[in-house]
């Protein structure tokens, strides 16, 4: 009886179980690192109507975050001013920058400017900014160094497993109530005392599923 | 192996001697497990002929059984991607009846494949040599059905491409199942099942397939039976390892006979309904399980061994030694039912007392003496020798039980849903055009897998059946 399969077909048992063992690799680096918000959602940086640099103003110029985003104390969002917020300053500064046009032409037709969402968390899952101010968690550590950004950039990757790591450890995060929005707020030995034995007494949401997806 | 004709051969007179031991008489007289003291090369000849017959001379009862199947195994994957594109809102599941037919199928055919395992591992760790006529066929049996009882929880999920969140894999959730739930301890028990009952069963295949590698003629077929035979060579070193293997997967399998439909009942004992929240759930399920295994193995062998010529290897001693396990299980069954009555007043609970009350007179009543006269009553009736050894009294029988057992599962699931606490939500489930769809489609899917089986390996353990035969003893004519 002729053979049916060549010598090499001795081979093919190692060379099925080397594959799956790099495919396996793969697959796993495909999900863990391709499909994780790491890597979609990280970098997002669309482009503005309006060449707004939060480097100048927050930056350079130094201005409070809540001066423009003033509902990010008081309310679940932050909100983003209206054109008439722009104007306080810039109708005497800088009135004839061709970077004002957009400005200027939303002031005069009295429309909105169409600003682009960048840190955007799902409808799905409930969020509060006020609650996060109020007790100490700092601009910086969830929307990055916005201060050194011309145009703005997603830093974190807003994943649920991101909200639970800070949930389940606060007190790094946490800062005086008067250093909010102090984007170089630097801790020290007494300060992380006062920290951790704060984040003892906050109540972050069980972490059941409708702690926040409520 | 000597292709000894059946005339050449010593007439067989029993086992008188094992070893040196005189064997009792009863023993030494018993009746032959396989008639017509065929050779070995009957056997394979047997076995083979249909493996071997070419597409074109297919038997015209396995074409039109085939297109039938396949249409509706076709059928079902349209429904199931209906299901998805849809939402489960197709089936007639409303509050507070959740789970329904999904939940029914599942149990269903998770209970059918215990047979093949309990065949398989169980009756070999035993030494039960008749075993090994039917095994192959119920262990095939087994695989087929968990597919189709995997089937539904995948689908009854909704949103099905979020599926994986059923394993505890680490994702950028920081999400993981909820590992008190019994839910998650059903992902494990059946995908443990599904994967040691396929290992058993391809081990158990190859000295087979690589029988019907050395015999096809076809080059496509040689090359395709010849890479799942995996080299065999038949030699003693083969078989040694072959041996140890099977031998350690029947061991392996043998707990997974008690574990996975325990686990199964878990779902609904581990919940506090009513109804469901009942210790004797495990025991009480696993006999049930066996017994619809059995009557499913029964409702297969019984056509096949008359179509495929295989009388002389499953034989009348086989068929009722199936019909002695049936009445067996089925009587643990009856008991159990009886049991969960008897604790329902004696416990005193007035939620327990009304939740079986309600399961045998309230507006499930029919589903509970469906269930009542196919799985209590009909296997009584094998207390008679007539009746178990009759061909037709135990397919019809066999039939009922299978009945039964789909009405058991969903008189849990449903009667115990249906009147919840709060009387302003009881709810009449009635299912609607999909459901029956779905489960016919299952079966679509089991009998196109089953014919196919059938149709391609060698439905018999043919190197295990030739073991038994009296030329395998090394004593056999020695001391007669």
């Amino acid at each position: 009886m002729a053979q049916i399969f060549p010598k090499w077909s001795n081979k093919i048992t190692k060379m099925v179980l080397l594959t799956s063992l790099l495919a396996l690799c793969f697959i796993t680096f495909v999900f863990w690192f391709w499909f994780s918000p790491w890597n979609l959602e990280v970098g997002y940086q669309p482009v503005q109507p309006v060449p707004y640099s939060h480097k100048i103003h927050a930056g350079m110029l130094g201005m409070d975050c809540r001066y423009c985003h003033t509902g990010v104390d008081k309310s679940a969002v932050a909100g983003v001013p209206p054109t008439q917020v722009c104007m306080n300053c810039h109708s005497t500064i800088k009135t004839d920058s061709l970077t004002m046009l957009g400005v200027i032409e939303s002031w005069k037709s009295n429309q909105p400017i169409a600003w682009v969402r960048v840190n955007k968390i799902p409808d799905y899952a409930y969020f509060d900014h006020s609650a996060h101010i109020s007790v100490g968690v700092g601009c910086v550590s969830c929307h990055g160094h916005i201060e050194e950004m011309a145009e703005v950039r997603l830093e974190k990757p807003l994943s649920m497993g991101w909200c639970l790591d800070c949930h389940r450890d606060p007190a790094p995060h946490l800062r005086p109530l008067d250093k909010i929005t102090d984007m170089n707020f630097k801790t020290d030995l007494a300060w992380e005392k006062v920290a951790k034995a704060k984040a003892a007494t906050l109540h972050p949401p069980v972490e059941s599923c409708s702690g926040c997806h409520r | 192996m000597v292709a000894n004709s059946i005339e050449n051969m010593p007439e067989y007179v029993g086992e008188t001697h094992r070893g040196d031991l005189v064997l009792p008489e009863a023993v030494a007289t018993r009746e032959e497990l396989i008639r017509g003291n065929p050779s070995y090369h009957d056997i394979t000849e047997i076995v083979c002929k249909m493996a071997e017959t070419p597409f074109s001379q297919t038997h015209i009862g396995w074409r039109v059984g085939f297109a039938i199947s396949a249409s509706l195994a076709a059928m079902f994957f349209g429904l199931i991607a209906y299901l998805i594109w849809e939402g489960i809102g197709i089936w007639g599941n409303a509050s507070p009846v959740f789970w329904a037919w999904d939940i029914v199928n599942f149990v269903f055919w998770v209970g059918i494949g215990h047979a093949g395992t309990l065949i398989s591992a169980v009756l070999f760790l035993f030494r039960q040599k008749w075993r090994t006529s039917i095994n192959r066929y119920a262990e095939a049996m087994t695989i087929f059905a968990v597919i189709c009882a995997l089937v539904f929880p995948g689908i009854h999920v909704g949103r099905i491409w979020v599926i994986y969140w059923v394993f505890p894999i680490p994702n950028s959730m920081n999400m993981w199942p909820n590992f008190r739930s019994p839910l998650l301890w059903d992902v494990f028990a059946v995908g443990t099942y599904f994967t040691v009952s396929l290992l058993f069963w391809y081990v158990g295949l190859i000295p087979d397939i690589a029988t019907l590698r050395d015999r096809v003629k076809n080059r496509a077929a040689k090359i395709a039976y010849g890479a799942f035979a995996l080299g065999w060579r038949g030699s003693m070193r083969h078989w040694l390892h072959y041996e140890r293997a099977y031998l350690l997967l029947a061991a392996l399998s043998t707990p997974l006979v008690l574990s996975v439909h325990s686990v199964v009942s878990f779902d609904f004992a581990v919940a506090q309904l009513p109804g469901w929240h009942t210790t004797i759930f495990p025991p009480y399920f696993v006999a049930g399980a066996i017994f619809s295994g059995f009557a499913m193995v029964q409702t297969l062998v019984l056509p096949a061994r008359k179509w495929l010529g295989l009388k002389d290897i499953v034989t009348m001693k086989h068929i009722e030694n199936m019909n002695k396990i049936i009445l067996v299980t089925g009587s643990i069954v009856g008991y159990a039912y009886a049991m969960e009555f008897f604790i329902a007043w004696y416990s005193g609970n007035q939620y327990e007392s009304f939740a079986f009350v309600n399961r045998a007179f309230g507006p499930y009543a029919w589903a509970y003496w469906i269930m009542v006269s196919c799985n209590v009553i009909s296997p009584q009736l094998f207390w008679f020798k007539k009746l178990r050894t009759s061909i037709a009294v135990s397919f019809i029988i066999a039939f009922f039980v299978n009945i039964g057992m789909w009405f058991e599962r969903f008189v849990i699931t449903v009667t115990s849903l249906n009147r919840d606490f709060l009387p302003s939500s009881w709810h009449y489930f009635s299912p609607r055009i999909f459901e029956p769809l779905f489960l016919l489609g299952s079966f679509g899917l089991f009998f196109t897998l089953f014919l196919l089986f059938v149709r391609y390996l060698p439905v018999i353990a043919m190197a295990e059946v030739k073991s038994i035969l009296p030329q395998a003893n090394p004593h056999e004519g020695h001391h007669s």
